[in-house]
């Protein structure tokens, strides 16, 4: 009895519980203006909570909470001990309780946002803590990344490569960059965006639209399928 | 000793612990920590004080889940014997509480002590579920003190009250010391060294941490210094560590 309730990890919640979607990647890509503009975009459509985890000040939850596209009430930062990936892969537990906060204090949900600190090709987060995970590179960092792979490039359900508009300052080959993109991720989706010039970001949000639906609906499924008890 | 304790002392257990430095990142910014030297004494001085009153209230707290103790932490002996449900009792997790709230005297700590408390709580359900925990969930929603939830935790793993209490001592040094490795970029094999010559008087918190006094007799040192660090912590700017 005792290892049933409050463990909505393991299966999905019979009442339905939001998406949790981890925006990860490296220092400065852009991590926190695509949840900016997530918001944005998406904050007329789904009901939304944000999680932060700043590497060592409240910087990343205080821009979006000023930046006037959430109720900043709906922001929660999260500290992580100089360790950001293991706050979001080793030790969820203060995620956990964060997106859990949330929930109970602004709930139902349809999507809880969790924000990586700036980190390293390595991080990744733990399926414990995201249903599906965004990694978010730039440009600047060089047109090789993409091949050099690692788990968040590799793993995560959507790359974004982000700051397009840069390319041509850097010297950073796009076709390059997709190409060894789809090599590693073995078809799953790439999408390249230049937040600055087009702050809708209207195909990552179309695709975040696509996966909160789709989990909305398989929370639903047995709702819609209930076989009566054997014997009646 | 169980192969429980290793887990439960394992600083991989994934319930929050590694962001807390226990006053440590706040005394690196003050000064206060800058080598081994210092940190070994500051090591020393948190065990002293902020680690017996854990390590006692974890080894009541690990008495009252496992229905040795009577809920007043009282009476240990043949009369009270198992008291079936006296673990499961949400006025005795509430009573035991309070004592953990008489003894954090920093309001920051409290908040520190008892997220720490609820994030383990937490993981602990689903790791050991018990009827204990999911009493002291019920009794206590936002989150009772680390050390009580550390000594609820350990009953439910199969430790005995000296095992809650050696885990709750060990956490109140490894963490600090842990947070002062990655601050300071000290020698991990010489922090590591302080920590084993502290291995005695772990020992000996652990002993006297006892389980058959009434709550209210609990060991109550004071740590001023550590009570300033904390608050002094939560208002400055740019933190890595929650405390």
């Amino acid at each position: 009895m005792s290892a049933n309730h409050d463990d909505r990890h393991d299966r999905p919640d019979p009442h339905g519980r939001a998406l949790r979607l981890g925006v990860g990647g490296p220092v400065g890509s852009g991590k926190t203006a695509l949840v900016a503009a997530l918001c944005r975009t998406l904050g007329p459509v789904l009901r939304l909570g944000v999680v932060t985890n700043d590497i060592y000040t409240t910087e990343d939850a205080d821009f979006l909470r000023r930046a006037g596209v959430i109720d900043p009430e709906r922001v929660i930062a999260v500290q992580t001990g100089c360790c950001p990936h293991t706050a979001i892969r080793d030790d969820i537990a203060a995620n956990i309780d964060a997106v859990e906060t949330l929930e109970e204090r602004f709930g139902p949900l349809d999507l809880v946002i969790v924000e990586s600190g700036g980190d390293n090709l390595t991080a990744t987060f733990s399926r414990g803590l995201a249903d599906q995970q965004i990694f978010v590179l730039d440009v600047s960092g060089g047109d090789k990344v993409p091949r050099k792979g690692g788990p968040g490039v590799t793993g995560a359900d959507l790359l974004v490569i982000n700051k397009t508009d840069l390319a041509k300052h850097v010297g950073a080959d796009l076709t390059v960059m997709s190409r060894d993109a789809a090599a590693v991720r073995e078809g799953k989706p790439v999408l390249f965006t230049s937040i600055r010039e087009v702050p809708e970001v209207y195909a990552v949000a179309e695709w975040v639209h696509g996966v909160t639906q789709a989990w909305a609906h398989a929370q639903a499924g047995p709702h819609d399928h209930v076989v009566p008890a054997s014997g009646t | 000793m169980t192969a429980a304790l290793l887990l439960l002392a394992d600083s991989r257990l994934p319930a929050g612990g590694h962001a807390h430095s226990g006053g440590a990142e706040q005394a690196v910014r003050t000064g206060d920590i800058t080598g081994p030297g210092d940190l070994a004494r500051f090591l020393r001085g948190r065990l002293a004080t902020t680690g017996l009153v854990a390590a006692s209230l974890a080894a009541a707290a690990c008495a009252l889940a496992s229905g040795t103790a009577r809920p007043d932490g009282t009476g240990t002996s043949a009369d009270a014997g198992r008291s079936p449900g006296a673990g499961t009792s949400v006025d005795a997790w509430r009573a035991l509480d309070a004592e953990g709230d008489a003894r954090t005297a920093s309001p920051a700590q409290r908040d520190a002590s008892r997220t720490q408390g609820r994030l383990l709580v937490r993981s602990a359900r689903r790791i050991w579920p018990s009827p204990a925990l999911d009493a002291l969930a019920a009794a206590v929603p936002q989150g009772t003190h680390h050390p009580i939830a550390l000594g609820a935790v350990a009953a439910a793993a199969g430790c005995d009250p000296y095992d809650a209490a050696l885990a709750t001592a060990y956490t109140t040094i490894t963490g600090p010391a842990t947070a002062a490795v990655r601050l300071l970029g000290l020698d991990p094999v010489v922090v590591h060294r302080v920590l084993a010559g502290l291995g005695p008087e772990l020992d000996g918190v652990a002993r006297a941490a006892g389980t058959s006094t009434a709550w209210e007799d609990l060991p109550a040192h004071a740590a001023p210094a550590l009570d300033l660090l904390a608050e002094q912590h939560l208002r400055t700017e740019v933190r890595l560590f929650v405390s």
